[in-house]
């Protein structure tokens, strides 16, 4: 403690004397390597380790134990010397109000949304440009499909979560729904994936009806705890349900969608003999990135222009105030409906593009994690902020697959070190600090939906997060 | 009924709420004229909020009929009629009829077109000032958007509709002199604003009966004197009859027509403002409870 209460008084005579400063801080980061040292030496630098003559061997871990000394010093340093100051700073000058946004972040947040769709938009050709076509399927499938399905999952339960302020835990049943849907029309009926599609999502929709009914006049935990409870009931029935479901087995051999008709395989008929190129996996996979593109937009614009309308409106009342909603005369349970009914729409439109893009699902893939994916990409981004969500779907899901490729960590963290297996606890620790310094989310900001003079972004701190 | 009782906007006959043991609000009845201010006052824990809540549909009265008048006063021939037929509401060439006691919250704003504001208010706090106004339209802006369709679709019809709905709303902010602040978060206004707006937001639902808790607790003298102007502009103007209650007496005796007094539940007086004023057992009602009112108009002040 006692230490501590030195360094914040350095801190606070550091514009004085810097150099006093810096030789403090190096001592004191010193003291604070010597202590991780004589921690970490017995508990990381030596392992014992049985070998296969049940004999007990010593092993010693120096690389993993110096990383993990110098993490602990350059961190103590950094504090000392920039964090500490700077909070200190931050701490004596005065909040800016509440509405005053910076002028670069209204600019920033203009500008976000058309940048990141032209990125979204030329990511493929990036991807071949800069990596050729060895390692493309996977950057393009992998990262790209993967994150876009994210960030549509997001889009639709942002518009449950984030403007109607309903809590939904079970949105993955949706998503299930959607994908169970084209899985089993497709292979029964033959038809073909533009014409599912919609009605996947049309079938979701009519879930998301048939469970509000009775859930909605639930409110805050309640019906958290609910939703949760439907989206396990679906996967129950979908594992029990054995003649239609096939159970834990799962529905293979999906058929994949084409394009207009012609598919993407090596056939005479397929889609590059037809085009007279040389027959490629890239080109389902390009095929299939710029369909959840288009489906994400959709998505997004169509949310967009709710926001707008006095649907969209009266979502975001219920979320501020469900009882002087009602005294305004809006059908609260209505309006409630709608929100649930679309969320749940765009995630059954995502479920059918699942099942398409794999060939194969099973209960597997609609677990209570999957939820809570979604919802922490929804409440990361900003609840509400629709570029917020996007790029907290870049980063959580960017983030797990970006881990995969880790490699060179193994060299300092031994052969041992998988690095996908710590990828949760990083997202923990992520989500803790950004929850500390950003609790609202990364996009913290709310487009007004009407503007009597010219219009601007408003802060987000009156918002609430809604109980319903 | 006499004539003066045809005249009403709103008939209150025998209401009573019970919560559990609780009588809030005991045989009540009271009639409030069409183009009248008329005020509920009372101690606290008279049962005043309990009255609005039975009237906006937010409680179900353990017993009673609260009825309200659309059009010609004529159409109260037939409350008889309307109640036995176990309807909602009765619609003519003339007028109508509702029983509010019948129907469900937002039914009671939308069709029958009563508002009203809150004691502890109550906007969308993170929503901006024209937004909390275009939200009272909801109804009338949904059907203009095609319940979304045609919205969605961005087909010009709507985007006339919305203009004109903003332009409503920019008529309220100018008679409550929040223009400047139309698009800043309503929460971030100061508390007397706050206040009118949520009186504005009431009134962009076009209401016949309007009724407001309180409105002038916690505004400064000034605040309350334009609160009595913006009031008496609404029921000259606009035509819209008032519903208030106030612990202000300075306010009811200002601007009300018609003042009924509940004390625990009971009417204990029901007249013009001067008459109510002077009359004993409204005085006992308010001297037995003088030291709560200072108590409690301290606590206001402390917040
Ligand atoms: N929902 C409820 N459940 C139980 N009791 C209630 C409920 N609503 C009101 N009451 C009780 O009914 C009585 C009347 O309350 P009400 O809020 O109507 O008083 P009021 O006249 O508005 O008082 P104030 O001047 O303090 O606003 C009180 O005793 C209150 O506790
Ligand atoms: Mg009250």
């Amino acid at each position: 403690m006692a230490r501590g209460r030195s360094a914040k008084a350095m801190a606070a005579e550091a514009p004085a004397k810097p150099r006093v400063a810096v030789a403090h801080a190096l001592k004191d980061t010193g003291v604070v390597a010597l202590i991780a040292a004589g921690l970490f030496l017995p508990l990381v630098a030596f392992r014992t380790e049985q070998n296969i003559r049940n004999e007990l061997t010593l092993e010693t871990r120096w690389p993993l134990f110096f990383a993990i000394v110098a993490i602990v010093a350059a961190g103590r340093l950094a504090h000392t010397l920039v964090l500490a100051p700077w909070l200190e700073a931050r701490r004596r000058r005065p909040r800016p109000a509440a509405e005053g946004l910076s002028r670069w972040g209204a600019a920033a947040a203009r500008w976000l949304g058309p940048m990141a769709i032209g990125f979204a938009a030329s990511y493929p050709a990036l991807v071949l440009a800069l990596g050729g076509s060895g390692g493309a399927v996977k950057w393009i499938d992998n990262f790209g499909i993967q994150i876009l399905i994210y960030v549509m999952l997001g889009l639709g339960l942002n518009i449950v979560v984030g403007l109607a302020g309903l809590l939904d835990l079970g949105y993955v049943a949706f998503y299930a729904v959607g994908a169970y849907s084209y899985a089993l029309l497709a292979k029964t009926l033959g038809l073909s994936f533009w014409i599912l599609l919609p009605l996947a999502g049309i079938l979701a929709a009519f879930w998301g009806v048939l469970l509000g009914f009775p859930v909605l006049r639930l409110r805050g935990d309640y019906l958290a705890i609910v939703t949760l409870a439907f989206g396990e009931i679906i996967r129950l029935i979908l594992i029990n349900w054995v003649p239609v479901t096939n159970g834990y087995a799962g529905i293979s051999g999906i058929p994949r969608p084409t394009f207009f008709g012609l598919p993407f395989n090596a056939s005479d008929a397929g889609f590059a003999a037809t085009f007279g190129l040389e027959f490629s996996p890239l080109h389902r996979a390009i095929f299939l990135y710029y369909v959840i593109l288009g489906l994400a937009l959709l998505t997004a614009f169509v949310t967009a222009r709710l926001r707008h309308l006095p649907v969209g409106r009266a979502w975001e009342a219920l979320r501020e105030d469900e009882i002087a909603c009602r005294a305004l005369g809006i059908n609260t349970t209505n309006t409630k409906l709608t929100a649930f009914a679309m969320g749940a729409m765009f995630g059954g439109f995502g479920g059918a593009f699942f099942a398409a893009r794999q060939g194969f699902i099973s209960p597997e893939s609609f677990t209570f994690t999957e939820s809570a994916m979604i919802l922490a990409i929804v409440v990361l981004g900003g609840m509400g902020s629709q570029i917020g969500v996007a790029v907290a779907a870049v980063a959580m899901i960017g983030g797990t697959e970006i881990m995969r490729e880790l490699d060179f960590l193994k060299r300092i963290f031994g052969a041992g070190f998988d690095p996908t297996q710590y990828r949760m606890l990083l997202f923990g620790f992520a989500m803790v600090l950004l929850m500390i310094w950003k609790p609202r989310g990364l996009i913290a900001t709310r487009a007004p939906s009407a503007f009597l003079k010219p219009r601007r972004n408003i802060s987000g701190a009156l918002a609430r997060e809604g109980r319903g | 009924m006499s004539d003066a009782a045809d005249d009403a906007v709103l008939r209150v006959e025998h209401l009573t709420m019970r919560f559990g043991g609780l009588v809030a609000v005991d045989d009540l009845s009271f009639t409030a004229r069409n183009g009248d201010i008329t005020a509920l006052i009372g101690p606290n824990g008279a049962g005043k909020t309990t009255v609005f809540n039975c009237i906006t549909g937010f409680y179900k009265p353990t017993e009673g009929r609260i009825a309200l008048r659309h059009g010609d006063p004529r159409v109260w021939t037939a409350l008889a009629a309307l109640t036995d037929s176990g309807r909602r509401s009765l619609v003519r060439s003339d007028g109508a009829l509702f029983l509010l006691e019948r129907m469900p919250d937002y039914l009671v704003t939308q069709k029958a077109k009563v508002a009203r504001t809150f004691q502890n208010i109550r906007l969308f706090s993170g929503m901006t000032v024209l937004e909390n106004l275009l939200v009272a339209q909801h109804n009338a802006l949904m059907v203009a958007s095609g319940f979304t369709l045609f919205g969605v679709l961005g087909l010009a019809s709507y985007a006339q509709s919305e203009r004109r709905a903003i332009e409503r709303a920019a008529y309220w902010l100018d008679l409550i002199g929040l223009t400047d602040r139309a698009d800043d978060p309503a929460g971030a206004l100061p508390y007397g604003a706050q206040r009118r707006l949520e009186i504005a937001r009431a009134m962009c639902t076009e209401p016949v009966l309007l009724c407001l808790d309180e409105p002038a607790a916690g505004l400064n003298p000034r605040e309350s004197a334009e609160l009595n102007a913006l009031l008496l502009s609404i029921r000259d103007r606009h035509k819209t009859s008032i519903l208030l209650i106030e612990h202000d007496m300075s306010v009811v005796m200002e601007i009300s027509d018609h003042v009924v007094v509940l004390d625990y539940g009971i009417k204990i007086s029901d007249g013009p403002p001067r008459q109510v004023r002077d009359d004993p057992r409204v005085i006992a009602a308010y001297l037995g409870v003088a030291d709560e009112e200072v108590a409690r108009a301290e606590a206001e002040v402390g917040l």
